[in-house]
């Protein structure tokens, strides 16, 4: 029998259904998988003791007949998640030792579902990075290694923990939140699929916010397949959440059917960058000539503003976290260092309690939304925002069903490279913030490897909340791809 | 009369703009589902959002958007229909999120009037320059340790409406008829309660000085101001200070001012002061706030009538004088209780009942119309007996003053203690003959000519009868019968 | 656009996040740099483009006026630093 950990979450639950093994068991085996793997640095708290009573309800509830869409796997949440009574971090020195005591809607719909809590997986701080090196409780490593070099790797950010656990087959699928890029790009790196709902789709309603007209929950898995059945999961309108939409969740497992003769894929020609490796250009063609065997209809479309997407990201979310942000001051939760005036406590605390990237980009949140530059760069960037957002209305409204891209335009990277200078760091969301900007749901699907052995992800970004058929066609493609290829470090060896 | 001040230099102008924070009357908070109940124990009033908890969102109170544009119509104002809650960035104790949400370059109401009603029954019309929705901040407490402040977030978040004048008030009289009136009509359109002792109504007093027609002087903006009188006061001292100021070659600087209640002064609040950048942006947890026509028609049909309009209708319908109307209008308890006591009957005496004896006799004991001891309708009874002839005005003064002591009916007593006026013409006369024919000496020095001793014959037929005879009875007999 | 020591601790200081005098050099460069290149944006013409404010195409739901919320001073003081008798503490205010 396949080892418990290697299955896919429907596997798993078919597993469960059939009696071929239980929760607890399924669980016991990631908390093992979770303790060898410990080196990955993948989690920030692991929540071993919560998981077993977690797994044993879980049996308790499918023996009932009550099993929920997620019944008994177990799967890591990002630590920007607040659950009520273990720690929530944002790995961030400045939310020391914070138990919230309320639990964020996307997981609590999660558990609501029978999912199992392993742990809280580490990230970017305040999700602010793109290869989970920002983190105060330390780096993330990839499980995957270059061929014949041993060189650590990153594994993405800011989802890296999430995106490293479920590569490593220590958790079954985890919790990722995007705000530029942070499911997708660490699934690329990691070869795992990320799927960042339409904005709105899932609550943001105790989701620690780092820009909150970006910021969206998705699941990270190993399938397509299961991709579609956590967001199930996870989704859902709540009226605590102002931007939450009110529309009813399908089943996007069921619009998974094979068949996507006759959809209309987008090639837009400005994500053709210059110097863009070649492995990612062959890559990106493969999974053109995938979807056309498939019998869809490739065109190519236009999305004219897409160079202007970075910059306005870098504008756009450094304003929204100088604010959002300003709540961490050392009086109601978290880190405080003491000062002779309430604004050297405020100074002293935060001074200390945010990490280098963080202060960077509150920095510039704060001057660009300072008197004098607010329209120059804040109300510039909104407006252009408005352009990219327009671009690829009018590719939906020529009758394009999805969007095919590269996730990254690289590999992942090892650690201390491309940390000198914050720009080349940010250039890694370049295929990413497009679609976040615009509010669109992308996936990542694994498409195949680098010439050095590691993961290359494709993106698919579709209508907003037409997930459906993301999902439809990111299975098509990840049956074509076959991507069945194991990271080095991983869970009971290869 | 305009309102001048006599400095070394000639005659000064002041000029009043005020912006009025008003808590807007609704159970739970702007965007959370906290009470808004005064004087709950610390932070019991609180919930995640009002304390800021990471990934806590706001929800916007549908009340507080009626109340707001409730309280706009109420002004004549324009109400827009799109509205946008933007993020004023600033650190603070008592301000958790690190900003406030506040509206700024779209707010839910824009200009509107009020009238002024001044102390000569005079009335003067002031711009209203807006009138937007904002959270309330919670409160520092600072003597309950030595070296610690204390944070109570029961305040933060309620809603809160900042109506914000045109610089149109010229004198401190002017800054208080303006705060009157306005308290006046969020009470009666129930918006807030106006209570400036427990905070639900401050100000925000802005005060420049100019000689009478040049431009706009440089204004201060003093803080909090939680009394009329107090508004009055920091205007005078305001005005004077920056005169001085001026005179002796000095310039007003733009900037924030507390009020010391304890001796009537302004001083500078360099500590709030330095380098505010308020970084507004439109809050992303919140969409663009968009209301219906017919949302707004609706609530426009519902008003109750305003203080101007029912005013007019007492002058009109009611033939009050205007002094008497406005008056009986100022507050809407005031209003709907004369409305009782004149029902039905001469409105006029009501008002002169109302204003006069009965507003001093609360004056007196120190007690507000809802404390009483005397109802509407019990007052309204008063008013018919006299109405009706069976007590003399005399004679209602001491009715007045029982019902006072004893909160009974004022026909039960006058029955009780047979005070019916005497209109019995053979009982006034035979008074009037005994006292004729008692004072031979009176009724010699009037037929002489002394017509002036007809008070003394009124007051004598009176007093024999108890002060109960009609006195226009008792005027015309004792005219006819001393003219026999 | 460059931004030079005195305005990286004037922004330091309304974000209220201490940084200390040898910091702020290498964060004027990269502050800068990253100002420079979100410069290219003023290449585009966006005259007449309304600035986005939310990709959700809706308008704001509003809540009914209720109380159900609050009531629970322990626990919105549960983590913080410092608090006596359900209020938070920090360092004495003068205002």
């Amino acid at each position: 029998m396949t080892k418990l950990t290697h299955l896919s979450i429907s596997e798993a639950l078919e597993g469960l259904e059939k009696g071929d093994f239980n929760a607890v068991e399924l669980t016991e085996a990631h908390i093992a998988a979770m303790d060898e793997l410990r080196d990955l640095n993948a989690f920030i708290t692991e929540t071993p003791e919560k998981a077993r009573e977690m797994a044993a309800a879980s049996d308790a509830r499918r023996a009932k007949g009550e099993a929920g869409v997620m019944e008994g796997i177990p799967i890591a949440m990002k630590d920007l998640f607040c659950t009520e009574g273990v720690l929530t971090t944002a790995a961030s020195h400045i939310l020391d030792g914070f138990k919230p005591e309320y639990e964020s809607t996307v997981s609590a719909n999660l558990w609501n579902s029978g999912a199992i809590m392993l742990g809280k997986a580490n990230l970017d701080e305040f999700a602010m990075g793109s290869a989970n090196i920002t983190s105060y409780y330390g780096s993330v490593k990839n499980p995957w290694k270059r061929e014949g070099d041993d060189t650590t790797l990153v594994p993405g950010g800011s989802s890296g923990g999430s995106a490293a656990s479920v590569a490593a087959r220590v958790a079954m699928a985890a919790t990722g939140t995007d705000t530029g890029g942070s499911i997708r790009q660490p699934a690329s790196f990691t070869g795992i699929v990320g799927l960042k709902p339409t904005y709105g789709r899932c609550s943001r309603w105790g989701t620690v916010a780092f820009a909150s007209s970006l910021d969206q929950a998705g699941p990270m898995t190993r399938t397509v397949r299961d991709a579609a059945i956590m967001l199930e999961a996870m989704a859902g309108y709540d009226a605590k959440d102002s931007t939450s939409v009110d529309r009813a969740v399908p089943s996007y497992k069921d619009a998974i059917s094979g068949d996507i003769r006759g959809l209309k894929i987008g090639i837009p020609k400005e994500y053709r960058m210059d110097g863009m490796p070649e492995e990612i250009v062959k890559i990106w063609d493969q999974g053109i000539a995938w979807l056309k065997d498939a019998g869809a209809e490739i065109v190519d479309i236009s999305l004219p503003h897409t160079k202007y997407a970075l910059p306005v990201y870098y504008i756009v979310a450094p304003a929204e976290c100088s604010s959002n942000l300003a709540r961490y001051d050392g009086v109601r939760y978290g880190l405080r260092v003491e000062g002779s005036s309430l604004d050297e406590m405020y100074e002293n605390t935060r001074g200390e309690g945010f990490g280098d990237e963080v202060q960077r980009r509150i920095l510039i949140g704060t001057y660009v939304l300072s008197a004098g530059y607010y329209d120059a760069y804040y109300n510039k960037a909104r407006r252009i925002r408005t352009l990219i957002a327009q671009d690829f209305q009018k590719a939906y409204d020529s009758g394009v069903d999805a969007i095919l891209t590269p996730t990254a335009p690289s590999a992942a990277f090892g650690v201390g490279e491309n940390q000198d200078d914050p720009l080349a760091m940010y250039l890694n969301d370049v295929f990413t913030v497009p679609a976040s900007l615009a509010g669109l749901p992308g996936i990542s699907v694994p498409a195949g490897l680098s010439s050095q052995g590691t993961p290359l992800g494709l993106q698919l970004i579709g209508r907003p909340f037409d997930e459906g058929t993301v999902v439809k066609i990111a299975d098509v493609m990840e049956k074509a791809a076959g991507f069945t290829a194991l990271p080095q470090l991983i869970a009971g060896g290869k | 009369m305009s309102y001048r001040i006599k400095g070394q230099t000639g005659e000064w102008e002041v000029v009043i703009g005020m912006e009025v924070h008003a808590q807007v009357t609704s159970r739970s908070k702007l965007f959370s589902g906290a009470s808004t109940k005064f004087g709950a124990d610390p932070n019991d009033n609180v919930s995640l959002v009002d304390a800021a908890m990471p990934g806590m969102l706001p929800v916007l109170n549908k009340q507080a958007v009626r109340q707001a544009v409730r309280t706009g119509l109420g002004l004549k104002a324009a109400i827009n229909l799109k509205s946008v809650f933007e993020r004023k960035n600033y650190f603070y104790a008592d301000l958790p999120q690190g900003y406030q949400i506040s509206q700024y370059l779209e707010p839910i109401v824009g200009e509107g009037t009020l009238i002024l009603d001044l102390d000569d029954g005079a009335t003067r019309e002031v711009g209203i320059e807006r009138l937007h929705l904002e959270q309330d901040a919670g409160k520092s407490i600072h003597d309950q340790h030595p070296t610690m402040s204390y944070i109570d977030l029961n305040r933060s978040g309620v809603a809160l409406m900042e109506i914000v004048s045109k610089p149109d008030l010229r004198s401190p009289e002017e800054a208080g008829a303006y705060l009157r009136k306005l308290r006046s009509i969020l009470r009666y359109l129930g918006t807030c309660d106006g209570n400036m002792d427990e905070g639900s109504m401050r100000a925000d007093v802005n005060v420049s000085v100019r000689k009478p027609g040049d431009e706009f002087g440089t204004r201060t903006e003093t803080k909090n101001v939680n009394s009329i009188r107090f508004v009055q006061q920091v205007v005078e001292y305001e005005a004077k200070r920056q005169i001085k100021l001026i005179e002796d070659g000095g310039e007003v600087v733009q900037e924030t001012r507390l009020f010391d209640p304890s001796n009537g002064t302004t001083r500078s609040m360099r500590s709030k002061e330095e380098a505010h950048d308020y970084r507004y942006f439109p809050d992303p947890d919140l969409l663009p706030l968009v209301i219906e026509q017919s949302f707004i028609d609706e609530l426009s049909s519902d008003l109750p009538e305003l203080p101007d309009d029912k005013k007019d209708r007492f002058i009109k319908d009611l033939g009050l004088p205007a002094y008497d109307a406005s008056v009986l209008v100022a507050d809407r308890e005031r209003a709907e209780f004369f409305e009782v006591v004149a029902k039905g009957r001469d409105a006029k005496l009501a008002s002169n009942w109302m204003i006069g004896d009965f507003f001093g006799a609360l004056n007196k004991n120190n007690l507000e119309l809802a404390d009483s001891p005397i109802s509407a309708e019990q007052l309204g009874g008063l008013v018919g007996l006299i109405s009706d002839n069976t007590i003399s005005g005399r004679i209602a003064k001491d009715v007045f003053e029982i019902m006072w002591e004893t909160g009974r009916d004022a026909d039960v007593i006058v029955e009780e203690k047979g005070l019916k006026q005497i209109t019995d013409t053979g009982a006034i006369e035979a008074a009037i003959d005994d006292i004729i024919a008692n004072n031979p000496q009176q009724v010699e020095q009037f037929k002489g000519g002394n017509e002036k001793l007809i008070g003394w014959f009124v007051g004598q037929t009176m007093k024999a009868t108890g002060g109960k005879a009609n006195p226009g009875m008792v005027n015309q007999l004792l005219k006819k019968k001393l003219a026999d | 656009m460059s931004v030079d020591k005195a305005t990286v601790a004037k922004i330091a200081k309304l974000a209220r996040i201490r940084v200390e005098e040898d910091k702020q050099e290498a964060l004027s460069d990269e502050l800068s740099k990253i100002l420079d290149w979100v410069e290219q944006l003023s290449e585009i013409d966006t005259d007449g483009v309304e600035p986005m404010t939310s990709v959700v195409e809706m308008f704001q739901p509003q809540r009914t006026d209720e109380v159900n919320d609050g009531g629970y001073a322990k626990r919105v003081t549960s983590n913080a630093p410092e608090s006596a008798h359900d209020f938070y503490a920090v360092p004495k205010v003068v205002e």
